[in-house]
C-alpha cells in the first residue's frame, strides 16, 4: 500500500491577524505556525494506522517554502517514511499547489492520497478536488470513516445533516473530517528518527495563476454587545423581533 | 452566460438552490447575460427555479446517485456546451467536491465561499471570509471562465419570474466509480448548515439529562440544536451537532449560546452568524465579546423564563 498525505501549514488559530503592504499582503511577522489540524490528526494518522495494519509505506508532500521544513518533520516524527517538498514560495493559489501535488503523484503511484478536509486559514476546500480531477480518480470529500479491504475501501462521508456510506476502489483520494482517527503526539522516538529521514526538496513545474488576492480587509467591528436584564426575557424577545428582525 | 448547478438531495431542491440562481441571475445581470440552471439525476419541480431567474433548466437525467467525477463532467460539458464564463456552486458537501474538479476541467480559476456579487470595475472580484472569518479576502479571478461557490445562508432567494421549462442537458453521463450504500439523514429537522435558527449549549448544562430546556427552547423557537465539542467528545449530545473550527462551520440569523465559554476555536464556526446571543452565569465569558445581546445569568433560570416569552410571543 503506497500512501500520499498532503500536509500544509497554517497560524495557530490564536494568531492575531494584520495586513502588510498596503493590504496586500497576510503579515506573517511574529506568527506562530503549525501544522494543518485536519491533515495532522485525521489525515495523517489514518494514513499511519492503514499502513500499520497493512504494510506500505506514507509519504507526505508540502508545496511551499524551507520554512515548512519543521512543519513536515512532525510529520515524519509522528510516522512518516519520506516526505517531499515541492520548493515553492509562500501563498500559491490552489490550483498551483493542486498541479504540484498532482505532476508528484504522477511519479509516485499511491493508492491513496489523503487530503484535510480544509485549511484553517484560507479555508479552501478545493485542493483534493483539484488533484483527483488532475488525475482522474474519484475524490471522496470529508470521510469521517474509512475501512479498506483489498482494494475497495467503504467510507462515511458528512453531508448536510447527516452521513453518506458508499464504497470506493483504489486509486481514489480523500478529504478527512473529525473522527477519521485519532490525533497522535510525536514521541522522543519518533522526533530523533524523524531528522534521519529522508526529506526530498524537488522544484516545482510552472503555472499560470488564474486567481490573486487583491486585498485583505478586517471584518466590521462588531457592536458593543447589548446586556439584558436576566429577570426580563420578554424584553430579549422584543428586541429579536423588532430590532434584529430574526424571529 | 451565467451556469448555476443547483444540487437536488433525494430529489429535492433546497434553499440553497434558490440562492444560487438568485446569486447567478445578479451576477448575470452585472455582466449583461442570461442564467441557465443545472439539475442532476431525478428532480422534483425543478421549472420552479425560474422563478429565482433562471430563464431555462437543464437537466441530465441518469446519473442519481453522487459521484463528484460525473457530476464535475456534466456541469462543465454543459458549460461548453451553452458557453458559460460563470460558473455558481452553492459551497455545501455536494459543492466542495465539485468545485476544483469543475475548475480544473475547464481550466478555470475558483474561489470558494464566495459572499459578494462580483465586481467587474477592475477585473473580477470576489470577497471571501478567510481564517475562520477573521478577515475578508478580495480575490481576483483572471481566467475567462469562473468557478465559485457560494456561502449559505448569504444571498436570500428572490423572486423575479416564474417556472420555465426543463430540457434535456443532451450530455454524455460517464459510469460512476463511486457505490452509494446508505444515506442517513436526520428527519424532521433542518440540518445544521442550513439553519436560520440555532440553539446551541455547553458544558454549562453540566448533565446530558438537562438538556430538556434547551431541547423546549429549540423547539418553541423552531431552531436547530448544536452544542460545543467537549460536550460532544464525552457522548452527551451527538457528533453532528458540534459546531466549530473542527466541526460544522454555520451562519445562521440567530445563534443562542447557553452555557458555553467562547473559545476562539468555538467562535471559529459561529461568527459569522448575523445576530448572537450570549447566556451565561460568568460576566467574564469571553463569548460577550462576540455578542450582540448579553444575558449574564443563570442558564437553569433564564432558559425557563425565555422559553415562557418564547411562548407568549409566538401566541399573540
Ligand atoms: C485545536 C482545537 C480545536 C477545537 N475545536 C473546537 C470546536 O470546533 N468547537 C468547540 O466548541 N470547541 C473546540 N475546541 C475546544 C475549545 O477550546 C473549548 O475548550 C470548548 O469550546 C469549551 O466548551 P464549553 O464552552 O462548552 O465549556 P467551558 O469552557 O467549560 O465553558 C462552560 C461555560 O458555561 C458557563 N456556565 C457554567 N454553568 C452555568 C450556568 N449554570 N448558567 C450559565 N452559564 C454557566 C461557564 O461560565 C462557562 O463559560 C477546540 C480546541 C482546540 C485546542
Ligand atoms: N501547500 C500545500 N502543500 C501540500 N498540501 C496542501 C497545501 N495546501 C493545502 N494542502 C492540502 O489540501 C487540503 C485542502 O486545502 P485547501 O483546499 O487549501 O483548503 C489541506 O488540508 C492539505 O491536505
Amino acid at each position: 500500500m503506497k500512501l500520499l498525505v498532503c500536509v500544509s501549514k497554517t497560524p495557530d488559530t490564536t494568531t492575531k491577524i494584520s495586513f502588510a503592504n498596503n493590504d496586500t499582503e497576510f503579515n506573517t511577522q511574529g506568527v506562530q505556525y503549525i501544522m494543518n489540524p485536519y491533515d495532522e490528526w485525521y489525515a495523517l494518522v489514518r494514513a499511519l494506522e492503514l499502513k500499520e495494519a497493512l504494510g506500505g509505506t506514507v509519504t507526505t508532500i508540502n508545496v511551499g517554502p524551507a520554512a515548512n521544513d519543521t512543519v513536515i518533520r512532525k510529520g515524519l516524527a509522528i510516522g512518516a517514511d519520506d516526505a517531499i517538498r515541492v520548493d515553492a514560495p509562500e501563498n500559491c493559489s490552489a490550483y498551483y499547489v493542486a498541479k504540484q501535488i498532482a505532476e508528484q503523484s504522477k511519479a509516485g503511484a499511491y493508492d491513496i492520497i489523503f487530503f484535510g478536509k480544509e485549511t484553517i486559514d484560507y479555508n479552501g476546500a478545493q485542493i483534493g478536488a483539484m488533484v483527483a480531477e488532475m488525475l482522474d480518480i474519484p475524490f471522496i470529500s470529508y470521510a469521517t470513516k474509512m475501512e479498506l479491504a483489498a482494494n475497495t475501501a467503504t467510507i462515511s462521508r458528512d453531508i448536510e445533516g447527516g452521513q453518506e456510506v458508499l464504497e470506493v476502489d483504489t486509486p481514489f483520494a480523500l478529504s478527512a473530517a473529525k473522527g477519521l482517527a485519532e490525533q497522535r503526539i510525536p514521541n522522543m522516538r519518533g522526533i530523533m528518527m524523524a531528522k534521519r529521514k529522508p526529506l526530498n526538496v524537488v522544484p516545482p513545474v510552472d503555472v499560470t495563476e488564474k486567481v490573486s488576492v487583491a486585498s485583505y480587509a478586517l471584518p466590521p467591528a462588531k457592536k458593543d454587545c447589548h446586556y439584558i436584564d436576566a429577570e426580563d426575557m420578554d424584553k430579549l424577545v422584543e428586541l429579536l423581533h423588532s430590532e434584529a428582525k430574526v424571529i | 452566460m451565467v451556469l448555476v448547478y443547483t444540487s437536488s438531495p433525494e430529489g429535492q431542491l433546497k434553499k440553497s438552490a434558490f440562492e444560487a440562481v438568485t446569486y447567478g441571475y445578479k451576477a448575470a445581470q452585472i455582466i449583461g447575460t442570461e442564467v441557465l440552471a443545472l439539475t442532476i439525476g431525478n428532480v422534483d419541480n425543478a421549472g420552479v427555479l425560474g422563478q429565482y431567474g433562471a430563464s431555462k433548466v437543464l437537466n441530465a437525467a441518469g446519473a442519481d446517485s453522487f459521484d463528484s467525477g460525473v457530476y464535475a463532467a456534466i456541469i462543465a460539458d454543459v458549460a461548453q456546451k451553452v458557453g458559460a464564463t460563470i460558473i455558481v456552486i452553492a459551497d455545501d458537501s455536494t459543492g466542495k467536491s465539485l468545485l476544483g474538479r469543475v475548475a480544473v476541467r475547464l481550466d478555470a480559476g475558483a474561489v470558494s465561499g464566495v459572499k459578494s456579487l462580483p465586481d467587474t470595475a477592475a477585473g473580477f472580484v470576489v470577497k471571501k471570509n478567510v481564517f475562520s472569518g477573521k478577515a475578508i479576502v478580495d480575490y481576483n479571478i483572471s481566467s475567462d471562465k469562473k468557478v465559485i461557490s457560494i456561502a449559505g445562508n448569504t444571498f436570500p432567494p428572490e423572486v423575479v419570474g416564474s417556472d420555465v421549462a426543463v430540457e434535456a442537458a443532451g450530455v454524455d453521463v460517464p459510469a460512476s466509480r463511486v457505490r452509494i450504500k446508505e444515506v442517513n439523514t436526520v428527519k424532521g429537522t433542518v440540518p445544521l448548515p442550513e439553519a436560520e435558527l440555532v440553539v446551541s449549549a455547553g458544558r454549562g448544562v453540566k448533565d446530558p439529562g438537562n438538556w430538556g430546556i434547551i431541547e423546549e427552547l429549540a423547539e418553541h423557537l423552531g431552531a436547530t440544536t448544536a452544542c460545543s465539542r467537549p460536550v460532544a467528545d464525552v457522548g452527551w449530545r451527538p457528533h453532528h451537532e458540534h459546531v466549530g473550527q473542527t466541526g460544522v462551520a454555520i451562519r445562521p440569523n440567530l445563534y443562542i449560546a447557553i452555557g458555553i465559554s467562547g473559545a476562539i476555536q468555538h467562535l471559529a464556526g459561529v461568527n459569522q452568524s448575523k445576530t448572537i446571543v450570549v447566556i451565561n452565569k460568568d460576566p467574564e465569558a469571553p463569548f460577550f465579546k462576540a455578542a450582540d445581546y448579553g444575558i449574564v445569568g443563570d442558564l437553569f433560570e433564564v432558559v425557563p423564563r425565555l422559553n415562557e416569552a418564547i411562548k407568549k410571543f409566538k401566541a399573540s
